[in-house]
């Protein structure tokens, strides 16, 4: 099928007003009378606050007042608090005070006298588990979303039986399908390895400030948020106010990936203080207290024994994951990793269990695929070196393994709408020339030696339920509203063309509404998890489909005949075949005489409270066109990547240079090229700092943080990327999504960060680091025959 | 904790450097110095280090410059290290200047920050930075060499109590020049060899270099010594820019055909000074680069070195750079 839009480049507004200046994010916006708050954060990794004497900072000249654990109400343990009197990490929040300028409120801050309580801490989740250990909190040191708040520890056995593995007791989580042991039985080549992935920062380029203000009752925020509608409750709901008395304004992010994906308790904290001290509260949070305050990527240690046949077939899978929380509920990377291991590798039989443990570091949340990137950091490399064993190239062994169109997954053997995987590494395979530039890897050019490697990984694409809503106006133009938010893909814009393609609009007469609650935005689902473009093409769809029908319902009651003898075209809805016809500007004025349905005075039953709302305040301005998706979806929608690399490793400096990259999506039919450009590039830099770079230390001995700077944290920098950077798209239709679009953003990283760990593995030889990132200091200890530096399940090290 | 929030200070913005001496003079230790600001600013944003008083020199022209001054180069301490990394004396002459200078930090930071900063910035220690109470901050102990601690970044010589180490990626260029520093204040100039000018701990733990409070660094001279000489360096850091070195060397080596009349060979990242390699240069003074002499020099390099938990790779790393400078020097890259 012809499109129209879709497939095509266009600039979409929010480019323009980055480059000029005029994007405004939570931190440009002022308000009269505004106040500065400042934090004061825990410098311990885990205390208890006995006293605060704040008397001397209160009575400084400018300092206007502050907000207090007493004066929030937190959510239940182990949620992260607003405002703590427990601090479980290095960073922590405990209070706020606001001046009329932001250097008195720092001020103040330091001279606010607590009086702390040290409790005991870690920053090892697995050495936790040991009985004589301490644990991070002191109510809990097991948990996550899907797995009960409690206390679990393993037995000294379980330690003293480890036997040079990981020890492994109880799990808090498991699941198994397929016989594993007669599996594993019949396996020609078994790899049983110990595993570590470090946690990583999500550098978020615009730290998550806020700022807040009160009008008549109703509570004007402005937040740093990859979501709009999606947070929208639950925000009210730590304001303590109904949804409708809050003004959500989060129209640009500087960044966030995944970390702003839902409502985090800094989003709150300026209206909770705005509302005591009657004034305008702008809280700015500056980098380093993004480092401490922000989010991160959650760390793994674990085990895993992979079964091979002889052509390289993986056929049995036995997993243990150790999730590192930080200190309050994050997200379940722990569980994600055993899907991705499952669909991207095929094993007859599996068995995942998962552990997901508290400590005193740093909140975490879903970062760039989570959980799924990691596994197949991890995986990736272990293929390469059960294809060396058994003597299979390595795309070949991937190409053994890689599912069919409707790949199963998980222990309920789940089925993908979708998987294009195999097309992508063999279509990639051709564009890179695999067949002739894997024959010279190990070519060696004095102490530089070439490696090429391929990778690939895997994340879920989309959601369905949400709502769509649009109106066309007596102007003609077609207002598409979005409450998807901006995570910066432009995919606000690029999934509202879904409704402009069926409306065969040109882009010009289409008008976004976005970024600010009073601009009258439907029930959407957040910016996160690769999902928007699958989720909000179907939402799209559906409201236009709405508008498309009521179009054609006002001409069939203008000019006679059934609605489906009606068509639309160039801004006009007339009757086949040369009969009569009216503007959609006609229509629309037609709509608001009919009123009821047409102008939105009368709405769908099953729309969210949300775009009811939204809806009900647009009635009566145009044709109202909304429905909420309930189009048939058949399996989960699913994202792939592949990745190939040609790297130079020094191996006298353990550095490489990244000659040559090509990414492939799987991102179904492609809806903005441009777009896709752009992030499989800016995915596959994201990846190489994962792999190579990046990573959180903590000291063991006092639980300080050491990575609390952009320079510290070693996120890529200009130097750091391909010389030659090339992409692509397998560009073949999802069946459940309404135009075959789906999500593509997470694999990306997953991708390319696992490509460069092959490659880095290839070059010294095929060794296997079993650890992510692999570091200079790692390699020139491996070529000098010295052991690493860290024990091998050691984390938060350097 | 870091506080990230630039504090009150007074601001002075002298215009000529009897100005800028007369407050040093007047302000002592109270009167912070500020080039660039690269390295200050961070210190009073975070509040770790404290004072009343910042004294801005970038306003006084007669501190920035290259000229030519007695066979060599003289370099104004306010001279930025873009300037530095692309003047034409400086590359024609002192090539390894240039391209060390040209692997400071980013182009943004090469763009605002001096040589004299460069040259007087306090170490990177990760556990010094974040404001712990270590030896160097006037406690009494120190946080990076335990058997915990987080030490990848530390030094293999020359510690005394702190293993710091130094950050500056022309320091060491500079030593292996046998530059010299130019150093002012209401009592008249004293010029100090750069082997001089930077101090470990064992010397003085609170600061890395001999300038006192009153006095300024107006000037690097560069003698002519070793204009034209083979030169060689190399920084390796986890990144391509914005990154302090792991480790990095600078070589200096007067060639009669392949036979090394003389020779320099300074290691950065690996001490808390610029740390010649002064066995090395014995062993290639006098002898050609052949690949025993090479063998001889290499496992020369690492003597005395100790080690701490996370930093062991720095000896196959030191060794390595020290073949590659030898017989990198004065070939073309």
């Amino acid at each position: 099928m012809a499109h129209k839009l879709l497939g095509q480049d266009f600039l979409p507004h929010d480019v323009v007003a980055k480059v000029t200046g005029e994007a405004k994010y939570a931190e440009d916006f002022r308000a009269e009378g505004m106040v500065f708050a400042r934090l004061l954060s825990s410098p311990y990794p885990h205390a208890r606050v006995r006293s605060i004497d704040a008397s001397e900072a209160l009575a400084m000249p400018g300092v206007v007042g502050i907000l207090t654990p007493d004066d929030v109400k937190n959510p239940k343990a182990p949620d992260i608090p607003l405002l703590t009197l427990e601090p479980g990490y290095v960073g922590a929040p405990i209070l706020l005070i606001a001046a009329e300028d932001e250097t008195t409120a720092q001020d103040a801050i330091d001279k606010v006298r607590i009086d702390y309580e040290p409790l005991p801490f870690h920053v090892d989740p697995l050495a936790s588990m040991h009985p004589d250990h301490p644990d991070a909190r002191t109510d809990g040191n097991v948990g996550a979303a899907g797995v009960e708040f409690q206390k679990l520890k393993w037995t000294k056995e379980d330690f003293d039986n480890a036997n040079g593995k990981m020890p492994m007791g109880k799990a808090a989580q498991e699941w198994t399908y397929g016989d594993l042991d007669a599996t594993f039985a019949r396996c020609k080549l078994v790899l049983d390895e110990t595993f570590v992935h470090a946690s990583n920062s999500h550098h978020s380029m615009e730290p998550r400030t806020a700022m807040a203000y009160w009008q008549n009752g109703k509570c004007i925020l402005h937040v740093s948020s990859q979501s709009q509608s999606f947070i929208h409750p639950a925000l009210a709901g730590m304001i303590g106010i109904p949804p409708t008395d809050l003004m959500l304004v989060a129209e640009y992010c500087g960044g966030g990936f995944g970390s702003k994906g839902g409502a985090y308790p800094l989003q709150a904290l300026p209206a909770l203080f705005s509302k005591k001290i009657n004034r305008p509260v702008m809280m700015r949070i500056s980098r380093a207290e993004e480092y401490y305050n922000g989010s991160a990527r959650l760390g793994f240690q674990g085990q895993v024994k992979l079964g091979f046949a002889e052509d390289g077939k993986l056929l049995a899978a036995d997993l243990y994951v150790i999730q590192e929380n930080g200190a309050c509920q994050s997200f379940f990377d722990f569980r994600n990793a055993a899907d991705a291991l499952s669909i991207l590798y095929q094993p007859e039989a599996m068995r995942w269990r998962g552990l997901p443990v508290y400590a005193n570091s740093p909140i975490r949340s879903a970062q760039r695929g989570p959980g799924y990137n990691q596994m197949a950091h991890i995986m990736e490399p272990l293929l390469d070196k059960a294809a060396r064993e058994l003597k299979v190239d390595r795309l070949a062994i991937r190409l053994k393994n890689v599912g069919g169109l409707n790949a199963p997954f998980g222990a309920q053997r789940n089925t993908v709408s979708s998987c294009y995987l195999k097309d992508a590494l063999e279509k990639g395979a051709q564009q890179f020339g695999w067949a002739e530039r894997v024959a010279r890897s190990g070519q060696r050019n004095g102490s530089k030696v070439t490696a090429v490697a391929v990778g690939q990984a895997y994340h879920p694409a989309g959601f369905n339920g949400f709502d769509g809503l649009l109106r066309i106006l007596p102007t003609g133009k077609v207002h598409i509203h979005t409450g998807v938010g901006n995570l910066g893909t432009f995919s606000h814009s690029s999934t509202s063309r879904i409704a402009a393609e069926v409306l065969k609009l040109n882009w010009d007469d289409v008008v976004i509404e976005r970024g600010d609650s009073r601009r009258h935005l439907p029930w959407n689902i957040g910016q996160f998890g690769s999902n928007t473009n699958f989720t909000m093409a179907r939402t799209n769809y559906v409201a236009a489909m709405d508008a498309l029908t009521k179009l054609k319902e006002i001409a069939a009651k203008r000019f006679g005949g059934t609605p489906e003898s009606y068509d639309v075209d160039g801004k006009r809805v007339f009757r086949r075949g040369g009969g009569p016809g009216m503007t959609y500007g006609e229509a629309a004025q037609q709509a608001i005489k009919l009123g009821g349905k047409y102008d939105g005075h009368e709405l769908p039953k099953d729309i969210n409270p949300m775009t009811q709302v939204s809806a009900t305040a647009i009635s009566g301005t145009g044709l109202v066109g909304v429905a909420k998706d309930t189009l048939p979806m058949k399996g989960a929608p699913a994202a792939f990547a592949a990745a190939f690399i040609e790297i130079e490793l020094d191996l006298e400096t353990g550095k490489h240079v990244i000659i040559d990259y090509l990414g492939v999506a799987d991102c179904g039919t492609v809806i903005h090229p441009a777009g896709l450009e752009t992030q499989i590039k800016s995915g596959a830099v994201q990846g190489f700092g994962v792999a190579s770079s990046e990573r959180i230390v903590y000291d063991p001995q006092n639980g300080l943080p050491a990575s609390v700077g952009f320079y510290q944290a070693k996120p890529p920098t200009y130097g750091d990327v391909a010389h030659r950077f090339r992409t692509s798209a397998v560009d073949l239709p999802d069946p459940s999504s309404p135009l075959g679009t789906k999500g593509i953003g997470e694999p990306l990283l997953g991708c390319a960060a696992s490509v460069l760990l092959c490659a880095l593995s290839e070059a010294v030889g095929g060794h296997a680091f079993n650890r992510t990132p692999v570091v200079p200091d790692m390699i020139l200890n491996h070529l000098a025959g010295r052991a690493p530096s860290h024990g091998p399940l050691q984390v938060n090290c350097q | 904790m870091l506080r990230d929030m630039m504090p009150r200070f007074d601001l002075y913005q002298p215009d000529s450097l009897d100005s800028a001496l007369d407050l040093a003079e007047r302000l002592g230790a109270d009167g912070w110095l500020v080039g660039g600001g690269q390295d200050s600013w961070d210190w009073l944003k975070n509040r770790t280090r404290h004072t009343g008083a910042v004294i801005d020199l970038s306003g006084i022209a007669a501190l920035k410059g290259v000229r030519e001054a007695d066979g060599g180069i003289e370099i104004g301490a306010l001279t930025t290290l873009t300037e530095v990394e692309n003047d034409p004396l400086v590359k024609e002459r002192f090539g390894l200047l240039s391209t060390a200078a040209g692997r400071v930090a980013s182009p943004q930071i090469r763009n605002a920050g001096t040589l004299g900063g460069n040259l007087c910035q306090d170490t990177r220690c990760w556990y010094y930075r974040g404001g712990v109470d270590c030896y160097r901050a006037g406690g009494n102990m120190c946080y990076a060499d335990t058997p915990q601690g987080q030490n990848r970044e530390h030094a293999i010589f020359g510690a005394s109590r702190c293993v710091a180490v130094t950050p500056s990626d022309t320091a060491n260029a500079l030593t292996a020049l046998d530059a010299s520093m130019v150093i002012h204040s209401r009592s008249g100039e004293r010029v100090v060899a750069a082997a001089d000018f930077f101090v470990g701990p064992a010397v003085n733990i609170r600061r890395m270099t001999v300038i006192e409070p009153g006095e300024i660094l107006t000037a690097v001279r560069v003698p002519g010594t070793w204009a034209g000489a083979g030169f060689y360096f190399e920084k390796i850091a986890d990144r391509a820019a914005w990154d302090f070195a792991l480790l990095s060397i600078s070589a200096a080596l007067k060639l009669e055909g392949d036979m090394v009349r003389d020779a320099r060979l300074v290691c950065g990242a690996a001490s808390c000074v610029p740390h010649r390699l002064t066995a090395v240069e014995k062993t290639l003074v006098g002898a050609s680069r052949s690949d025993e002499v090479i063998a001889k020099a290499v496992s020369a390099a690492t003597e005395g070195a100790s080690t701490l938990q996370f930093n062991q790779y720095k000896l196959p790393l030191l060794e390595n750079l020290v073949r590659r400078a030898i017989k990198g020097a004065g070939v073309a890259s």
